[in-house]
This record gives structure tokens, C-alpha cells and sequence, in this order.
């Protein structure tokens, strides 16, 4: 990183110091550096992407062995807790703790395969309604308005019943659920950057529309596409949960977050801990996301907040 | 205006018919739904007299035509499961889901318009980030994990509040909490940046360069410019709170349409499913229609586009 004064050139200006302009690039990563949301995110999503590598090594137990003579011992910090379980176990004598490390795999890896899969259908709908306009923006704004008219959570809920609950399945059908906001964003960012001179000069130098597409307009929304797949990563994980929750998601025994929820329900007058662990984490990584995100919007596209 | 009206009508007539389309595909993603309604059990004999019973033989098109003539009048087939139209038992139990939605969307204003206002006259104060904290909370937070706190919290320690059920205003105080929060950081959102936004153009500083109170300003002239997006905005919640009843509905047993959806699907109630899913989004193309409708009559801007 440069600083602001550089002794580069000394001579020209006859005091040996020449003001150099910061890059709008370090200006921004300055301002990341300052936003506390952002940090506060970015440091949540940190560590829960080291639980999901290192899940192996951090869980101290095997997430699936039951033990039924070890059910129901709560966390360490009640009574009858002790360090062999830290978060204690469930109503099948599952370690709690390396449940929840395992279950973080779960929601990272279906907030983001989601979000990529609704980032790739909304991007290229919102690129091609927004770049041509007329009967094709018709069309896409069509889509989008069908889209947010279907109730999304009932909809995922009884196809995932039908063709049976998987990983696969769960994230195929969230990713061609939620591209809606992609779609909406792109398409309106497109709008704006059509007009503009340099999608103008490219058009008459001769370059083809995908690349004009893929070289002129793609990267100059990319700080707005960032912003949306942060924010729809969390929505993926939400939905997910929501799912699990509801007994038409992952399934059992599968440790997920929203599952861990659905099974402590019945225990929970009893044993709060049950759905007040699982429940905490989520909340927490969907913090994150949220945080950084609207970060990352604050520093990069503070129009759009 | 007329010819807007006219235009907003055939694209909502266009989005219902394709709505329709899906719902009416929903229940067979799997393939037959014959074999989905008859159940494991079932003989070969038994699917084949599913099959003729409900029609499922004869060719796509013509069961589309059908089902969505007879929905046009109302009559949404029998429930195999509860041996009734399909319209009477959705009629005993969206009055639940309506009540829940209209209670929730009313808290989500009421949380969300006086922390908004205040936060956009005041911005960067302690009020600006209250507000900002809430929506970042309620993005944040699972609705159905929040409903679970609440239960333990209301309904088991201090004993307030009834755990589940529908009989009275009691019963429907959690679930309205917990839906309601979820929709306020869309309003919060909003009204904040509306408010600004009108508080710094020109108008208002003539208004108060002719000396005008500050609350007629703020109430007379600021919000009701900033609040024509808000009843956009309430339309689509409205919408989107119907869908998410899923999910509070079967935390808190809540007995709506939401809640029997879930039950439905459970029990491989099909006919039922897809009742439910195409009646909340016809729901959501109403009230869309109608909020786009009442912003052309608010804003003659909008008609000429």
C-alpha cells in the first residue's frame, strides 16, 4: 500500500514532496477497513469457513454416533455439564458441539451452490432484459413478476416432499426459486450503464453484443452483484433452515442447523439449549452475511443502500 | 389512466394464468401424482382407480382446462385425505391466515414508520442506528427460531401467553410478533431513505423558507410523498407474509391455510397444496394490481411510462 506523500519525484516541485491521489481502489479498501459492520461480518464468515474446513479436527466427537446412555447432558456451563460434551448432547446422545461444526458445512455449502445456481439464472436474465430492452425486457420482467407471485417457501416445501428430500434436490430447487432479486438488481444496473459512452464506443468499434456483455457491462456491476449474492447467500441459508425446520429439507441424520432446531423442538421446555444453540449460530452467521453485505454496499454502492 | 388500467390488467390476467399453470404442474414434478395420492401401500388396482377417478389419464391440456375452469368457479376438486371440497376446508381456515397476515403487516408499520421517520430527521444519532440495528436484527433472525424464543420466554417462564392454538387475540399475539418482524426491515428501509430523500429537495426548504411549523412539514408535506413506495411496498409484504405463514403457522399451531399446507403436504394432500399455493398468489396479483392501480391514481408520473 502507497501512502498518500510519495519522494518519488523529488525536484519537480521544488520541495522534494509530490501529493499522490489515493486509487479509487485503496480508497475503498481504506473504507472497508473503518466500516465496523463489515469487519464485524467478514470476521463471523472467517471463522464459521475455518469450522467447515477444519470440522474434522475441531469436532471432538463423530456427529452421528449415538450414545443412549448419553442423552440429554447439557452444556458444560449448567449442572451436570461436563468438558466431554462442551454444548452437551441431544435426545440421542449426539455430541452437540461437533453437530453444530458439522452442520456449519451443511449451510455454507447450500447458501452458496444456491446462490451461485440463482446467481447464474437472475444475472443473465437481468443482463439480457436490461442490455436490449423492449420485448425481451417485457418478457424477463414477466418472469420476475410470476416468480415473486408463487409463494416460495410452500412451493420449495411440497416439491422437496414429492421428489424426496437431498442435499441435491434442496439446493436445485432453492437455486431456481431465488434468482429473482439477481434479476432485479442486474436489470436495473444494465439500465443504467447502457447509455453510456464507453457501451457506446465498444458497439462501434465492431464488438460483439456477448462481448460488450461480458467485458464492458459485467464488470462494471460487479460491486452491485457482490452486494446481492452476500445478501442472497443469507436468504439461501434462511430458506434452507427454514426447510429443515419443517421436516422437507436436508434429512435426518444429517446434522443441520434448521434440523438440530426441528428435533430440539420436542425437548425444548426442558432442554432449551436444544434449539437456543443451533438457533444462536444461525443467527449469527446470517448476521455476517447481512453485515458484510450491506458493508460492502455502504463502501462500493452507497446509491443503492 | 384507463389506458394504464387496461395494461396492468392484462399483465395481471397473463400472471395468473401462468401462476396457475405451475400450481397446476406442482403436484406432478414427480411424475404421477396417482401414485403420490394413493400412498405406499397401494395396490396397482387402487393407483389405476385414482388415476380415472381424478382424471389423471387423460391428456395434460385437457386437465389444465378443467382444473382451472372448475378453480374459476371456486371448486378446487375433493381432499382425499378429509373427504370435503377442497373450497369448504380452505374457507374455515384463511380467515386465521388473513387475521395473522393483516396483524403482522399492521406491526411491521407500526414498529417501522415512527423509528423511520425519526431516523431520517435525525440522521447518524442514536435513533438512526436503532433503526438500522432492528432491520439488520429482523434480516437476520430466523422467523420460526424467534417464535420458538418467544415460546419459551412468554409462554413457559413467565407464563403470559398461550403456547398454541387460535381461540382468541392471545393466541395470536406471538405469531403476529414474530411474522410482523420479519416484514420491518423492508418498511424501516424504506420509509428512512424516502423521508431523506424528500426532506432535502426544494419544496421543503420553500416550505420552511415560509416559516411552516416543522410537524406540518414533516407530516403534511414530507411523508406523504415518502409514503406512496410504502403502499407498494405493504402490498407486496402482504403477500410474502401470506407465504411465510407456513412457517409461523406450524411453529405456533396456528390454524390457517398456512399450517394446513404444511399438513397437506405431510399427509400427500394434494389437491389441497396446490388450492393453497394458487390462491396465495392469485392473492398477491390482486393486491399488486390494486397497489399499482392506487400509485397511478397517487402519481400521474407513473401512468405515462
Amino acid at each position: 500500500m502507497s501512502s498518500y506523500i510519495s519522494s518519488s519525484s523529488p525536484g519537480e516541485t521544488g520541495l522534494g514532496l509530490e501529493v499522490v491521489f489515493p486509487s479509487s481502489r485503496q480508497i475503498v479498501r481504506r473504507a472497508m477497513l473503518r466500516h465496523k459492520g463489515f469487519l464485524m461480518g467478514l470476521a463471523v464468515i472467517i471463522v464459521v469457513t475455518l469450522l467447515t474446513i477444519l470440522a474434522p479436527v475441531l469436532a471432538t466427537h463423530d456427529p452421528y454416533a449415538q450414545d443412549l446412555g448419553q442423552r440429554l447432558i447439557p452444556p458444560v456451563w449448567q449442572e451436570k455439564g461436563n468438558w466431554d460434551h462442551p454444548l452437551g448432547t441431544d435426545n440421542l446422545g449426539r455430541d452437540y458441539l461437533s453437530r453444530l461444526i458439522y452442520g456449519s458445512r451443511v449451510s455454507l455449502l447450500i447458501g452458496l451452490s444456491v446462490m451461485l445456481i440463482a446467481g447464474l439464472i437472475g444475472t443473465t436474465l437481468g443482463l439480457l432484459a436490461g442490455y436490449f430492452g423492449g420485448k425481451i425486457d417485457m418478457f424477463v420482467s414477466f418472469l420476475i413478476t410470476v416468480r415473486l407471485a408463487l409463494p416460495a417457501v410452500l412451493v420449495a416445501v411440497a416439491v422437496v416432499s414429492l421428489i424426496g428430500g437431498s442435499m441435491r434436490i434442496v439446493i436445485l430447487v432453492l437455486g431456481l426459486l431465488v434468482w429473482d432479486r439477481f434479476a432485479v438488481v442486474i436489470r436495473a444496473s444494465t439500465q443504467q450503464i447502457r447509455p453510456l459512452d464507453y457501451v457506446a464506443a465498444a458497439t462501434s468499434a465492431g464488438c460483439s453484443t456477448f462481448r460488450i456483455l461480458a467485458h464492458e457491462i459485467l464488470p462494471n456491476l460487479m460491486n452491485n452483484l457482490i452486494v446481492v449474492a452476500t445478501l442472497e447467500v443469507a436468504r439461501a441459508i434462511l430458506l434452507e433452515a427454514a426447510l429443515s425446520f419443517l421436516g422437507m429439507g436436508v434429512q435426518p441424520p444429517t446434522p443441520s442447523w434448521g434440523l438440530m432446531i426441528s428435533e430440539g423442538k420436542e425437548f425444548m421446555f426442558f432442554y432449551p439449549y436444544l434449539i437456543t444453540i443451533p438457533g444462536v449460530a444461525l443467527f449469527l452467521l446470517l448476521l455476517g452475511f447481512n453485515l458484510l453485505g450491506d458493508g460492502i454496499r455502504d463502501v462500493t454502492a452507497p446509491e443503492g443502500r | 389512466m384507463i389506458v394504464y388500467t387496461l395494461k396492468r390488467l392484462a399483465l395481471a390476467f397473463l400472471v395468473a394464468v401462468t401462476v396457475s399453470m405451475v400450481s397446476f404442474m406442482l403436484i406432478r414434478v414427480s411424475g404421477d401424482p396417482a401414485i403420490a395420492l394413493a400412498g405406499e401401500a397401494a395396490s396397482a388396482e387402487q393407483i389405476q382407480h385414482i388415476r380415472e377417478h381424478y382424471g389423471f389419464n387423460r391428456p395434460l391440456l385437457v386437465q389444465y382446462l378443467d382444473w382451472s375452469w372448475r378453480a374459476l368457479q371456486g371448486d378446487f376438486g375433493e381432499s382425499p385425505y378429509f373427504r370435503l371440497p377442497v373450497s369448504q376446508i380452505m374457507g374455515d381456515r384463511i380467515g386465521v391466515t388473513m387475521t395473522l397476515g393483516g396483524y403482522a403487516l399492521v406491526f411491521a408499520v407500526l414498529l417501522s414508520l415512527p423509528l423511520g421517520i425519526l431516523a431520517a430527521v435525525h440522521p447518524n444519532t442514536w435513533v438512526d442506528r436503532l433503526a438500522l440495528g432492528i432491520a439488520v436484527l429482523g434480516q437476520a433472525m430466523p422467523s420460526f427460531w424467534f417464535g420458538l424464543i418467544m415460546i419459551i420466554f412468554f409462554s413457559v417462564t413467565l407464563r403470559w401467553l398461550p403456547v398454541s392454538g387460535t381461540d382468541s387475540w392471545r393466541h395470536f399475539v406471538m405469531p403476529t410478533i414474530a411474522l410482523g418482524y420479519y416484514g420491518t426491515p423492508a418498511f424501516m428501509r424504506l420509509i428512512r431513505s424516502g423521508m431523506i430523500e424528500v426532506l432535502s429537495s426544494d419544496y421543503i426548504r420553500t416550505a420552511r423558507a415560509k416559516g411552516l411549523r416543522w410537524p406540518t412539514i414533516l407530516f403534511k408535506h414530507a411523508l406523504r410523498n415518502a409514503i406512496i413506495p410504502v403502499v407498494s411496498l405493504a402490498a407486496v409484504q402482504f403477500g410474502f407474509m401470506l407465504g411465510g405463514s407456513i412457517i409461523i403457522e406450524s411453529v405456533f399451531a396456528l390454524h390457517g391455510i398456512g399450517y394446513l399446507a404444511w399438513e397437506s403436504i405431510g399427509r400427500s394432500d394434494l389437491p389441497v397444496v396446490q388450492a393453497i399455493v394458487l390462491t396465495l398468489s392469485l392473492i398477491y396479483v390482486v393486491l399488486t394490481l390494486l397497489s399499482d392501480i392506487l400509485n397511478a391514481v397517487l402519481d400521474p408520473r407513473i401512468r405515462v411510462k
